[in-house]
């Protein structure tokens, strides 16, 4: 996989921050190996894989194991209705149990404006699975059956957990997710589409999905004097402890949240979950150290999921193939409880050129557990389902998917008419379709055997927004000459520790070993989740800043900083606050898949699948082909394996754990290979990169179906390709199947 | 805590008098199952008895060419075991289509054999569930079903028996050797496991004590040529949800002799006699096969969601028989194939 176009990124970084010009002492000297755009090893690696890292159920160093307790969930066992009594002798007679909470005896929190964050609070039940009591005892195996003692009256009522694209309760949310606008109507869609010379109109289906990080949602919570520290498996210690702060009426300051390494996330720990609140409710109450690590089979039901999105897409393209009218509905659920809305029709005002556009999101609200973010929530559902569409225009207008999507590029985007501050969408398509071999492809489906399979090739594009948020670092220089940055980000096994050192070392004009970075506590600079693809360009401008006052700093002390060292703090609110808006700023992306279907079984896998990314500078080669190949991995996932189901009857998911939800696995995943383009976009951030945790995934499900399509001739509308959905279709190549 | 007791069985009679006077105990195998039910609740043992070091570690040879294996032996050894990879590949190939390195490392066979289903109302005790507690119903009717049953199924249960070692010794008529409280018998692999009927707790013909202490595999001359062959979900690691294991001799381009069991199907595996019977003599054609695996799957009552088992088991089915005549030593006279 070496690739001259992904190599390191060029140095020094465009400089975008107001003031300019490169401070004392910055980039003037030698450089030094280890910083930005090398591929650096990950810092922790050593400690990750010799098992000495430490997640939220261990520090037993600062939590002694022998202090203490542990808790388990009871989930509610019926979909919709009140608790009319919490029954806990029987559990509270077993040995080694400390307690079990309740509504009827759990402290008071304070809304913190997360309705899922008030457990235990209210007899009503919104979904099954919710907690509905908890319990504490002294070893987790004594929790465990602790908790299936508790004897939990309900007064149940009718539910609604089955979700339709016509269902009675749907409705215009204000937003949806992001603050991203419910509707955008651009021209007469409806009139153009009528017009159109070629016509495509179809329904696609995205199941729900499980984030199911391999680090379930975890916290070992204490209580000392009144203060709160709080180790937790999260996204952003910033916004843990704020809210905690809140939900327990404390002063910020007495809250102290650590996440010093996470076992993944992909946005399901991107705001606090129920068990980060559950643990500190239950040390307070029983003014012991409390961890609860929430088993496998409660993630879907308690720390979010990507919702079911049904998608009405219709596209109407002139003679030459150039889209005429896009019309993108998108229909989704969430709970009782909070609403969420799927942005999934959203990759339409961003990818193509069209005068007439309709994009929609209704939701719907049931008696289930409430989705949230998972891997480029809204914009990877609504990629497949448009990405689809699009391939079944290029079948329609008898074009190369690839020229069709080349003919439909633009350089303003469609939604807002700015300029994009940098788009290689046409460069990603071209040199992934030379690498991929495209080029020749015989359009025709069902042309290539190879024995009794049939192969075929897809490809999709991807894009995802490039923003920062604000954030706060501080910089400080030792007498000796090394350097400290601290800064609360969170690394959930991105590198973004590694890549923020290497940012530091950059603008200090310092090797690598000189600087270390202290990230994972909310007791240090206020920083932004590790989410929306964010995290190091929100980070890494703060620290790129506080890096830069300090050499400013320690040019006025003559170079050399005082016997105490020297400390400088940045704020890049009001950086941010100043970027201009007169342009657009995305990542853009092209996936291409070849599968392989058995036309006997239906089975299906991935031969190749081959991204070519545009995001700006690369910062660390290593660490940003993980975040590519990972995310195209989880797509493949969501394209062949992984689905949910809701169960009507009950109002839960069907796959609870991961022995019946299809994560794919390595015999899944043959080969996958990312690429980036070189770019440089000075309108971005002071390490002129974009985020690169999420476009991986986004067009990765639809490359394969319309390679499944290429191969077979069957277009899959409904994730993931199951045997099923193509058995039928199948029929005309099995040699034996009618009698 | 829910407490339990936990004994090392140093033979076998003792182990058998132990569970036969204990009837909350339970033998333990590799524990890759029964464990995790004891920790969601489905299963509640006082007493593990385990059988792991019983002296049933060995794969030995029998009179004829035949293989006695022991019911401890772990599945990533059996599935390597040279006797077997010689003389019934079958098993080795079912062995390795299912669970992880991990779990074969951990599974006994005895312990494979007894696997309870994966049904997901039988996994979670917050639901009814005839086969967990009788009379609550079945929800897998109108609900979740579709890794479940087709064939031989009750109002009372739709479960399927998830293994695929059990549809290979089915396909080569192998037979468990059991201890119980009232001595020794054998069981054949085919009236092993019970259809639900209307007691869908009861899996297999077993009484509490009974022992599983070997494997029995008579000589089979066609075993040598057996395959196994499943429809999966992902790659690796997921449970069959369909299954065929098959042996076949083809003669001047008829079917000789076969031998064809079903798994993903049924509460047990599915030993597809109708469908040899119509084969046997039969041109070994891709239509005979297709009709004699018709007539098999004629009974089949799909669900709503399961349906698609029928044609999938068909079409590999049919996969795998001619894969098996293609090598056949007659093959090479077997008349022309229809296009």
């Amino acid at each position: 996989m070496t690739d001259p176009e992904s190599g390191p990124a060029r140095r020094p970084a465009p400089d975008c921050s107001p003031g300019g010009g490169p401070p004392p002492g910055a980039g003037g000297g030698a450089r030094h190996a280890g910083a930005l755009g090398e591929p650096v090893i990950r810092l922790e690696g050593r400690e990750k894989v010799t098992g000495a890292a430490r997640y939220a159920a261990d520090h037993a160093a600062e939590v002694p194991l022998e202090d203490r307790a542990y808790a388990w969930p009871v989930p509610a066992t019926i979909a919709r209705g009140r608790i009319l009594s919490v029954d806990p002798g029987p559990a509270l007679a077993g040995p080694g149990v400390v307690a079990v909470l309740s509504h009827e005896n759990a402290p008071r929190l304070t809304d913190a404006d997360d309705a899922t964050l008030l457990v235990l609070q209210s007899p009503r039940v919104a979904h099954r699975g919710q907690c509905v009591a908890l319990a504490v005892a002294e070893t987790l195996e004594a929790a465990r059956a602790a908790a299936a003692a508790v004897r939990v009256v309900y007064e149940a009522e009718p539910h609604d957990a089955a979700f339709r694209p016509d269902h009675p309760g749907l409705y215009a949310p204000d937003t949806a997710n992001a603050g991203e606008a419910t509707d955008r109507i651009h021209g007469d869609p409806d009139r153009a589409y009528e017009e159109a010379r070629f016509r495509v109109e179809a329904e696609y289906l995205v199941p729900p999905l499980h984030n199911h990080p391999l680090e379930p949602h975890a916290a070992t919570a204490r209580w000392s004097g009144g203060r709160l520290r709080v180790y937790d498996s999260s996204q952003g210690t910033t916004v843990v402890g704020r809210t905690l702060a809140t939900l327990f009426g404390l002063a910020e300051e007495s809250v102290t949240v650590v996440s010093e390494h996470v076992g993944g996330g992909f946005g399901s720990k991107g705001t606090p979950r129920p068990h980060v609140v559950l643990a500190a409710l239950a040390a307070r109450e029983t003014g012991r150290p409390v961890t609860l690590a929430l088993p496998r089979m409660l993630l879907p039901s308690l720390t979010g999921h990507r919702p079911f999105t049904a998608h009405r897409v219709r596209l109407g393209a002139d003679g030459e193939g150039r889209l005429t009218s896009l019309e993108h509905a998108v229909t989704t659920y969430s709970s009782t409880v909070a609403e969420y809305t799927e942005q999934a029709a959203t990759p339409g005002r961003h990818l193509y050129a069209v005068p007439n556009s309709r994009t929609t999101h209704r939701v719907t609200r049931l008696d289930v557990a409430t989705p949230s973010w998972m891997r480029a929530p809204g914009g990877c559902p609504g990629a497949f389902a448009l990405e689809s569409a699009l391939d079944e225009l290029a079948v329609a207008c008898e074009l190369d998917p690839v020229e069709l999507r080349l003919r439909n590029d633009t350089a303003e985007e469609p939604d807002s008419g700015l300029p994009y501050s940098s788009r290689r969408l046409a460069d990603c398509l071209r040199s992934g379709a030379d690498r991929f071999g495209w080029w020749g492809r015989d359009p025709r489906p069902g042309t290539r055997t190879e024995g009794r399979l049939l192969i075929g090739t897809g490809v999709a594009s991807s894009t995802h927004p490039a923003l920062a948020q604000p954030a706060v670092a501080e910089a400080h220089a030792a007498p000796g000459g090394g350097y400290r940055v601290r800064i609360a980000a969170a690394d959930i096994g991105t590198g973004a520790r590694t890549v923020l050192t290497q940012i530091a070392a950059d603008a200090l004009g310092a090797p690598l070993d000189r600087v270390r970075v202290e990230i994972g506590a909310s007791d240090l600079p206020p920083a932004p989740v590790a989410g929306g693809s964010t995290g190091t360009a929100s980070w890494g401008w703060a620290v790129h800043q506080a890096c830069r006052e300090l050499l400013y700093a320690l040019a006025e002390h003559g170079g050399a900083p005082p016997e105490a060292g020297l400390t400088v703090r940045a704020d890049t609110t009001e950086e941010i606050a100043a970027v201009s808006d007169a342009w657009a700023r995305r990542a853009f992306g092209a996936q291409f898949a070849e599968v392989a279907v058995d036309m006997d079984t239906g089975a299906t896998r991935v031969r190749r699948l081959l991204g070519v990314f545009a995001t700006g500078r690369i910062l660390n080669p290593r660490t940003a082909r993980s975040q590519f190949v990972g995310g195209m991995i989880m797509g493949l996932g969501m394209g062949l394996t992984e689905h949910s189901a809701l169960d009507p009857e009950f109002g839960d998911f069907t796959e609870q754990d991961l022995a019946a939800y299809h994560v794919a696995g390595c015999a899944d995943v043959v080969d996958v290979q990312a690429y980036w383009l070189p770019e440089e976009d000075s309108r971005l951030n002071p390490m002129g990169a974009k985020g690169i945790g999420e476009i991986g995934i986004v067009g990765t499900a639809a490359a394969i179906t319309s390679a499944v399509y290429h191969a077979t001739g069957i277009r899959v509308r409904e994730l993931p390709v199951l045997p099923e959905r193509l058995l039928p279709g199948l029929a005309e190549w099995q040699r034996a199947v009618v009698v | 805590m829910r407490p339990f007791r936990y004994q090392r069985a140093t033979g076998a009679e003792a182990a058998v008098a132990t569970l036969a006077s204990s009837p909350g105990a339970r033998y333990l195998g590799g524990g890759t199952n029964l464990v995790d039910l004891m920790k969601l609740g489905v299963e509640r043992p006082e007493l593990l008895v385990d059988v792991t070091a019983l002296p049933h570690t060995a794969v030995e040879d029998l009179p004829g060419g035949g293989l006695l294996i022991g019911a401890a032996v772990r599945g990533a050894e059996l599935a390597a075991h040279p006797a077997v990879l010689d003389r019934c590949p079958a098993i080795a190939q079912a062995l390795l289509a299912g669970a992880s390195g991990q779990l074969r490392n951990a599974a006994t066979v005895g312990g494979n054999l007894l696997q309870r289903t994966r049904c997901p109302y039988f996994q979670d005790p917050g639901k009814p569930c005839n086969k967990r507690e009788p009379g609550t119903g079945c929800p897998a009717r109108e609900g979740a079903h579709r890794h479940l049953a087709v064939l031989g199924a009750s109002p009372h249960c739709v479960a399927t028996h998830p293994g695929d070692l059990a549809v290979a010794l089915t396909a080569l008529d192998a037979a468990v050797r059991v201890r119980g409280p009232e001595g020794t018998r054998t069981v054949p692999l085919t009236a092993l496991h019970r259809l639900p009927g209307d007691r869908p707790e009861r899996d297999t013909v077993l009484d509490h004590g009974d022992l599983i202490t070997h494997v029995e595999l008579g000589p089979v001359p066609e075993a040598a040529g057996s395959v196994f062959r499943s429809a999966r979900d992902r790659a690796a690691f997921s449970f069959a949800l369909v299954s065929v294991a098959a042996a076949l001799e083809v003669d001047r381009g008829f079917v000789r002799r076969v031998r064809l069991a079903f798994g993903g199907v049924a509460a047990r595996p599915w030993r597809a006699r109708a469908a040899e019977d119509r084969l046997l003599g039969s041109p070994a054609t891709a239509e005979a096969f297709a009709r004699a695996v018709d007539t098999e799957l004629a009974p089949a009552e799909p669900l709503r969601d399961n349906a698609f088992k029928v044609p999938l088991l068909r079409a590999l089915t049919v996969r795998t028989l001619l894969e098996l005549a293609g090598r056949s030593p007659g093959a090479g006279e077997r008349p022309p194939e229809e296009p």
